[in-house]
């Protein structure tokens, strides 16, 4: 895949091989020689419209594109953040990418794409789901996906790209695009919301349990191009689904914007699983290049008794901006936000979430483990708030940090709001450093160095990493490892 | 087996160790006894290898390896084995994993195979018959929240299923109630074998009522002093350090 094109595929949480991939020093480092189409750098409504044009979409779309668009003209950069960036330039940015051929079956497809997915260590039936052949014309043997995709039909689940989706099922984006997220929520979610390319959308309707993981891999290839995928699940009334994603970028010495939306929507009884690893091109160990991460992840308990959690493992991105948040506006209602964010040499990370519980009896519980090493900083940043409906709402968060070196940085910055009285928030936050008594008493045992430090981070994470489906659990942990090769001794 | 040569060692620009010399062979257990600050838990660590422990003269020779070259897990590996005096908390690391990690790591290192999950159970289940662990205590977080009387059994039975040659207890006894450390002797006697040397550190000779040593040394001022058998212990017992060796440190402590 190439440029900004996003792709989703199906599997039976056999997505190690390509984490695994992403975990070899920067693995993913690597760039693909295809032919791509680019809009021109810069963005205008003239680029908006032909955007939306290029991607065949209705006039709807087309307005909400430049609702978006002139929305975002009037917001200044958020800069509350604890980051320094350096300032963007949205005009020198190209819009869209998107690979030349569009091929109708695996022999068709540009070889040197196949190469890149065979670098990332994807499997060949998930190569041709990603190179966008429809996988029920590939190879017989390996059709797994075909497989996949019939039982997700059976159960009724839809799951397919966001373009795919405002063709197909207009009346269900319509009615759920924007509504978790609004176009002007923020600079970077309007920003997406004029330009996004792709994304994925998942519906999965009443009373459904999703036979299996669904995930999505994101990869930006092309240079001077941004990435903005928009991705919406909706879960109808007592609905289960669980979601991966994960993300890699080749090495380059410039930075690239990555400006993703997402919107969850849970409604009554419904369970929403949203897991993350992300390994996006840091930088290099001088803070030269690596990519800038600004997310907008929210999730709607819209309905009573409905659950969303959200997981994620982020190691990558020279700046991450990232506030998975939940409304509980539910009765009863559970949000959930387990985090593990890594920043090594000069990365920089600013997250956390934001549990805002509307309904009553609404619980959220938030662990939050973050990790520095070299001249990185790695805030957190929380936000809980007890309106005033949130009758016996209850919070628990838990904040840690680990450093290892003397010279990185962890900031906790906790905000709560209670409107309330009866509604409870428990913080408790810790930070700690790898010992030189723990390294020399794994050592003293037989353990080397650098195996006694993945030791001590992953006993760290632990809570976190068993959120994780199993597979992405063991990968997570060899992510980490590779990142923090070098942080000590 | 163990060769201790006029060794000389600092900690922060202090020499502590001056010209301590020792010979341990095959199968013997050597218990070194001294003063509070005498250089007994320092001998431990520059044994196993610890940073900032510099060693300025002399020399250690382990089977005729040079033991002080090795870094601190290759030491392990070679089959030497410290129990702490303070063994280290290692939160939401499984107690069960870290070990087998640990012998794992040194069997690759010695060209073994490694063990898989059902063969280490099986030897963790032989050991812990001896030792008075409780399966529950290995399902949780190496020593995170163990009593002190769990730490140390906990160093024992690691001890046990590492199976090392040189086997250094420093001040395993201390902090114990008399339950607790028979429970430890026990386990220590258990791995008394013709092929096992053990090097107890211990500022009082309870400890060796129960596990009973073949030779005993005073340490005082950085050097071995006096040497004798267990009646040298007795002897201490009764008179404390004061009367021991031609020069001792000026208020050491009985």
């Amino acid at each position: 895949m190439s440029g900004t094109s996003t792709e989703t595929k199906v599997t039976r949480r056999d997505n190690a091989e390509v984490v695994e991939a992403l975990g070899r020093g920067y693995a993913a480092g690597f760039v693909t020689d295809i032919e791509t189409d680019y809009l021109p750098p810069g963005l205008s409504e003239d680029i908006v419209r032909q955007l939306s044009a290029l991607k065949g979409e209705p006039p709807w779309m087309t307005e909400w594109r430049l609702g978006a668009y002139r929305h975002w003209l009037t917001m200044p950069t958020p800069d509350w953040a604890r980051l320094r960036i350096d300032p963007i330039d949205y005009q020198a940015i190209s819009y869209y990418a998107a690979p030349k051929a569009k091929p109708k079956s695996l022999a068709e497809v540009d070889p040197a794409l196949l190469e890149t997915y065979e670098k990332l260590g994807i499997p060949l039936h998930e190569r041709a789901a990603l190179a966008g052949v429809a996988v029920d014309a590939v190879f017989d043997s390996v059709s797994v996906g075909t497989t996949f995709r019939k039982q997700l039909a059976e159960a009724g689940v839809l799951f397919c790209s966001m373009s795919e989706a405002i063709r197909e099922y207009p009346e269900l984006v319509r009615k759920y695009l924007g509504s978790v997220v609004p176009t002007g929520d923020n600079f970077f979610a309007a920003l997406n919301s004029a330009v996004f390319s792709d994304g994925s959308f998942v519906f999965i309707p009443k009373g459904v349990r999703c036979p299996m993981e669904l995930s999505t891999y994101f990869r930006i290839n092309a240079q001077n191009t941004g990435q903005f995928e928009r991705t919406l699940i909706v879960a109808e009334e007592g609905s289960h689904v669980s979601y991966l994603e994960g993300c890699t970028a080749p090495r380059r010495d410039e930075n690239q914007l990555h400006a993703a939306v997402v919107e969850l929507v849970a409604l009554e009884k419904a369970q929403i699983k949203y897991s993350t690893v992300q390994n996006w091109y840091p930088g290099d160990e001088n803070g030269v290049g690596g990519i800038y991460n600004f997310v907008t992840k929210r999730g709607d308990c819209r309905g009573d008794d409905s659950k969303i959690s959200w997981t994620q493992v982020e190691t990558g991105s020279a700046i991450t901006w990232k506030y998975p948040s939940v409304v509980l506006r539910g009765d009863r209602s559970v949000g959930e936000f387990h985090s593990v964010a890594l920043t090594h040499h000069h990365q920089q990370a600013d997250t956390g979430t934001k549990m805002i519980h509307l309904g009553r009896h609404t619980k959220s519980k938030i662990v939050s483990k973050g990790i520095s090493a070299g001249r990185s900083s790695n805030s957190y940043r929380g936000l809980v708030k007890m309106e005033k409906g949130a009758e016996g709402a209850r919070n628990y968060t838990q904040c840690d940090s680990l450093l290892i070196g003397k010279r990185c940085g962890a900031h906790t910055f906790p905000y709560m709001e209670v409107k309330n009285p009866t509604a409870i928030v428990e913080h408790e936050a810790t930070t700690s450093k790898i010992s030189d008594d723990q390294m020399f008493y794994c050592r003293s045992r037989g353990i080397r160095e650098e195996d006694a430090v993945s030791m001590i981070v992953d006993g760290f994470c632990k809570q976190v990493f068993k959120e994780l489906p199993m597979e992405f659990a063991v990968e997570a942990k060899k992510l980490l490892e590779v990142s923090l090769e070098g942080a000590v001794g | 087996m163990l060769k201790i040569e006029n060794l000389h060692a600092r900690v922060e620009g202090r020499e502590i160790l001056k010209g301590l010399s020792l010979s341990v062979d095959a199968g013997e257990v050597h218990a070194i006894m001294g003063p509070n600050g005498a250089g007994k838990s320092t001998l431990g660590n520059v044994l196993a290898g610890r940073d900032g422990y510099e060693v300025t003269a002399g020399s250690v020779t382990y089977n005729d390896i040079d033991l002080l070259s090795l870094a601190p897990e290759a030491r392990a590996a070679a089959g030497v084995f410290l129990a702490f005096q303070y063994p280290v908390e290692i939160p939401g690391v499984n107690n069960t994993y870290f070990l087998r990690a640990a012998l794992n790591a040194q069997r690759k290192v010695r060209g073994e195979s490694e063990l898989d999950s059902m063969q280490f159970l099986k030897l963790v289940r032989e050991k812990l018959k001896v030792m008075h662990i409780s399966d529950e205590l290995l399902h949780r977080a190496v020593n995170a929240g163990f009593s002190g009387g769990e730490k140390k059994r906990n160093e024992i039975f690691q001890m046990a299923v590492l199976q090392p040659q040189l086997a250094i207890l420093d001040e395993t006894d201390s902090g114990l109630d008399i339950d607790a450390l028979k429970q430890v002797a026990e386990g220590v006697n258990a791995l008394r074998s013709p092929a096992r040397s053990f090097l107890m550190i211990t500022h009082y000779q309870r400890l060796l009522d129960y596990v009973v040593p073949d030779f005993v040394h005073v340490l005082a001022d950085g050097r071995i002093v006096e040497s004798g058998d267990k009646s040298l212990a007795l002897k201490l017992e009764e008179h404390g350090y004061a009367g021991i060796g031609e020069s001792h440190p000026a208020g050491a402590a009985a």
